[in-house]
């Protein structure tokens, strides 16, 4: 996001969620959260917002994912903007609800009902948090038909696109990389919305095009740097959102360099990485020099050991290499 | 056993009124599916309209309900539109879910019908979000949620019976049991002796009713949504019915091993529901044979008419197919 006169501040991506949460809250009544321990903010992002909105719009759940995440369809169907708050790694359980209400229920009801409901879910990875608690699912509800899937890099697209999210009439997965959940960037001090379906080029350049998401835009950014050493120019686009997905600033950008890099966070399997790398051997084939490289996460669990976890996900460095290889 | 002078002459003969609809809607379906003249599934509710009809009576049309697969009888319970409920089963364009949806997904939202699932247990905490949502908006409207005894074995059943209970929401459990889940009896599936005793583990009232008695059914669904509209809470209702057909129709034609035996069919069909309630209007003189013959040929009609609906209505245009899909549509491939 570009800004020239607008005032801005350095704050995280927690703050930002925040102030997107505490801004929405106070612009209507109907929007209200749910999640466990979200009372006392134990996990950042909801910090302060039972203390200005009561406890009945701030609810701690008990571990019932199933529940509350139906719920949240339930209280949707009938006028409410639920917000709820959880992690990939619980949402397993919840997934009927997920995918048999949220996603379903609008069109095999024959859009009788909207469903205003924001799946805020983190993604943990990198910290030794080992199999359970490290799982990266967005793809999963790339493939479900009716989720959008918001997936933000920074602290300033994370604002712009909470609060569009939470003003959408439909069930959205938003996803939020713990990796990136304490990054600062400069966040404008006016309200902004970032519209659904528009790619932000991080960085511009000329030799070859890297998209990437969430926590693998820094690392795509410092590949960048290094690269740029060596006098090579890399684009790196970030989709923000994965549904609906901005193929046209894709496909641009691929017109202009020739080649392509995909980075997904997520198993390589099916990941967010592959489906982009799938739609540009079709739609862009001719601007293509190379072929494409996709890099994701290695198609085992998470081991703890710190000498083997950072082993599995995409680097800067394996950024840097398969940008190389692109280029042979 | 009530008495049916405390109730009013009116609703007693909507009770009557209402299992008739169902009964020849369902009896209709049988016709359709044997003909095929309806695709894909279809589970039959003869036997069991005194559960949803009693129930349904006893809410209000600002109510909120869920319910499951065994799902015809439910929105013509609740005053749902039958033409459309017809021509949903076809597939048409004028279907209450413009065909998207069929006989295990009905919804009718102009009477507070949330839809109806075909995954069991989905529908669960949808009203129980439904019965937040009223909460929060300071209303008194409530939520029924309709399941049978399959559900109520399942996970989602017990987290949401717990969370309805902690938050104290205006929600009705009301699990229609009529004793088998496809094969599976629910002697053999279920830990305690009757369904109504779970509700002892969230510490709410369960109370075990006799899902025949439409009369019965009315009063304790009554007496649950008064307390919910009090602010006291959720409830567990069970009704003890019976279904007369096999789980699906046709179903009877790949389950080749007997489940249940004849005479326990026999025997509850002894127990019918519009019978047991005509009976008993006629013999306590709230309606004559002749009032009780008029409506059977209206309900006729009306199913006719409904029938005719779905016959002449429309197909969907192949352009309905990525329609709906968002309130705020996206590019769709």
């Amino acid at each position: 996001m570009t800004q020239t006169q607008v005032e801005t501040r350095q704050i995280t991506m927690i703050q930002a969620l925040n102030e997107a949460m505490r801004e929405e809250m106070r612009r209507d009544t109907r929007v209200f959260i749910m999640g466990e321990d979200i009372q006392r903010g134990v996990y950042g992002a909801s910090a302060g917002l039972a203390a200005e909105f009561g406890q009945e719009r701030v609810r701690d759940c008990p571990l019932s994912e199933n529940a509350f995440f139906g719920a949240a369809v339930g209280a949707a169907a009938v006028g409410m903007r639920p917000i709820v708050e959880s992690a990939f790694c619980f949402a397993w359980v919840a997934m009927d609800s997920l995918v048999s209400q949220a996603a379903k229920m609008r069109y095999m009801f024959g859009g009788q009902v909207n469903l205003p409901i924001v799946y805020r879910l983190s993604l943990y990875y990198g910290g030794g948090m080992a199999a359970h608690h490290s799982d990266r699912a967005h793809p999963i509800f790339m493939n479900i038909p009716g989720f959008k899937v918001v997936f933000a890099s920074n602290a300033c697209d994370a604002k712009g696109l909470l609060k569009t999210a939470i003003r959408e009439d439909d069930p959205i997965i938003f996803c939020e990389d713990r990796t990136v959940l304490g990054s600062r960037s400069a966040v404008p001090e006016e309200e902004y919305l970032i519209p659904f379906g528009v790619a932000d080029i991080k960085r511009e350049g000329t030799d070859v095009t890297v998209v990437a998401i969430g926590g693998m835009v820094p690392r795509a950014l410092q590949a960048a740097e290094k690269l740029a050493e060596e006098g090579i120019s890399i684009e790196v686009v970030d989709p923000r959102t994965l549904v609906p997905l901005d193929k046209q600033t894709i496909l641009r950008s691929v017109a202009k360099t020739g080649r392509l890099v995909t980075v997904d966070m997520a198993h390589k399997t099916c990941s967010a990485a592959s489906e982009i790398a799938a739609m540009v051997a079709m739609e862009g084939f001719w601007s293509l020099q190379a072929p494409i490289q996709r890099l994701g996460t290695a198609n085992v669990h998470i081991p703890f050991s710190p000498a083997l976890e950072p082993l599995v996900y995409p680097t800067a460095e394996s950024i840097a290499t398969a940008v190389k290889t692109t280029m042979e | 056993m009530a008495d049916v002078k405390a109730l009013d002459k009116e609703l007693l003969l909507e009770m009557l009124r209402r299992m008739l609809l169902i009964r020849r809607f369902e009896e209709q379906v049988v016709r359709l599916v044997e003909r095929s003249e309806i695709v894909g599934a279809a589970h039959s509710y003869i036997g069991e309209e005194a559960v949803a009809v009693g129930a349904c009576l006893a809410l209000r049309d600002d109510d909120y309900m869920t319910g499951n697969h065994r799902s015809h009888g439910h929105p013509i319970a609740k005053g749902g539109q039958v033409k459309k409920a017809m021509a949903e089963l076809f597939g048409k364009s004028t279907g209450l879910c413009k065909g998207k949806g069929g006989s295990m997904h009905l919804a009718d939202f102009s009477v507070g019908i949330l839809g109806e699932s075909g995954i069991l247990g989905s529908s669960i905490p949808t009203a129980v979000g439904a019965a937040l949502g009223s909460k929060l908006q300071g209303n008194d409207r409530v939520a029924v949620a309709f399941f049978g005894d399959g559900a109520s074995n399942e996970g989602v059943f017990h987290e949401s019976l717990n969370l309805a209970a902690v938050w104290k929401l205006p929600v009705i459990f009301l699990c229609e049991n009529n004793q088998y889940a496809v094969t599976s009896s629910f002697k053999a599936m279920v830990a305690t002796e009757n369904i109504s005793d779970r509700a002892a583990g969230y510490d709410i009232p369960g109370v075990l009713v006799d899902g025949q008695d439409a009369i019965a059914m009315y009063e304790v669904v009554s007496q649950a949504v008064a307390r919910a509209r009090a602010g006291h809470g959720p409830s567990l209702i069970e009704g003890r019915t019976y279904r007369y057909l096999d789980h699906s129709l046709g179903l009877g034609r790949i389950v080749r091993a007997p489940y249940r035996t004849e005479d326990e069919v026999e025997l509850w069909k002894q127990r019918d529901p519009i019978n047991i309630h005509s009976e008993r209007l006629l013999s306590q003189g709230i309606a004559t044979q002749a009032e009780i013959d008029q409506m059977e040929a209206q309900v006729t009609k009306e199913i006719e008419e409904a029938l005719e609906f779905a016959r002449e209505s429309p197909y969907p245009d192949p352009s309905a197919l990525f329609e709906d899909m968002f309130a705020n549509p996206i590019p769709l491939e």
